[in-house]
């Protein structure tokens, strides 16, 4: 599992590889945690394009930072969920909350 | 209904396992002849009760042990029972229902993906002993209802 933030503007991209558990979600929150209290973002993107396994740990930690973007109006999407990884993200509901787009490219533009 | 095949998986309950435990028992469920879906669907339960014995059962202790014993029977049926000798469970309805978690930040999901995904669940806990969570799902069942 490995991941990246980079900023792009005001938004701040968590690009993610390989499978998000438990172990990679406590670093990760920390590490996310930190970006959004150095800096006011307006969004925020997970891009799981390359994200082959998710379970309610990795679901937490995507709702956690929604609540976050939430409580200073930033907005959150979710890019680029494989079909196995979407059909999880559909399952919990997280959908409802955080939208779930193609590409990153479909938002930038917003 | 006759076991096929048997295996039995013992490990340090520490985040590093649990993608170990979930390819294990993910490559022992390919052996039935089930679709790449049914295998990420068993990783996925597999991953929630390993999950939540070490995040619930040992609170980040890293000593306690984690116990996984698989079964194929010969219907196309696995069962898998994950087990812990940790805190154990006081109030097991309440934790059984959708969207409770004794943790504010996590979401209550993990019992709700093993009852979605399986066809039997069953949980025995006792507080100060531990906690095993029984499945079962049978791969020929869902084909049968899929065609009916
Ligand atoms: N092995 C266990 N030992 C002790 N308590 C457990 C165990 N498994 C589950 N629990 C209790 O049951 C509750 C519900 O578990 P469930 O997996 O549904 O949700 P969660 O783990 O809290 O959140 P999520 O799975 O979404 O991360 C937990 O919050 C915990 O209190
Ligand atoms: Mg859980």
């Amino acid at each position: 599992m490995g991941y990246e933030l980079k900023q792009v503007r005001n938004t701040l991209v968590v690009k993610l590889t390989g499978e998000l558990d438990m172990l990679i979600v406590d670093r990760l929150r920390k590490e996310i945690d930190k970006r959004l209290e150095e800096q006011t973002f307006k969004n925020l993107i997970f891009n799981l394009e390359r994200v082959s396994f998710i379970d309610s740990s990795g679901l937490g930690l995507i709702i956690g930072r929604y609540k976050k973007m939430n409580a200073n109006s930033g907005r959150m999407y979710i890019v680029g969920a494989s079909n196995n990884v979407e059909k999880i993200l559909l399952f919990s509901g997280i959908n409802k909350l955080v939208p779930i787009y193609n590409q990153e490219q479909d938002i930038i533009s917003i | 209904m006759n076991v096929k095949n048997n295996a039995r998986l013992e490990f340090l309950g520490i985040a590093e396992n649990v993608s170990f435990a979930r390819s294990c028992i993910g490559a022992f469920t390919a052996q039935l002849d089930c679709t790449l879906e049914d295998i990420e669907e068993i990783k996925l339960v597999v991953s929630e009760a390993v999950s939540n014995s070490i995040i619930h059962g040992y609170g980040g202790s890293r000593d306690g042990r984690v116990v996984i014993e698989a079964s194929l029977y010969d219907n196309r049926t696995i069962e898998i029972t994950v087990l812990d000798y940790g805190c154990g469970i006081e109030d097991l309805e309440q934790a059984m229902k959708p969207s409770y978690s004794s943790d504010p930040a996590r979401m209550g999901l993990g019992f709700t993906f093993m009852k979605s995904f399986m066809d039997e669940m069953e949980v025995i806990s006792k507080p100060n002993e531990g906690t095993s969570v029984r499945l079962k799902r049978s791969f020929l069942l869902r084909e049968q209802q899929a065609y009916a």
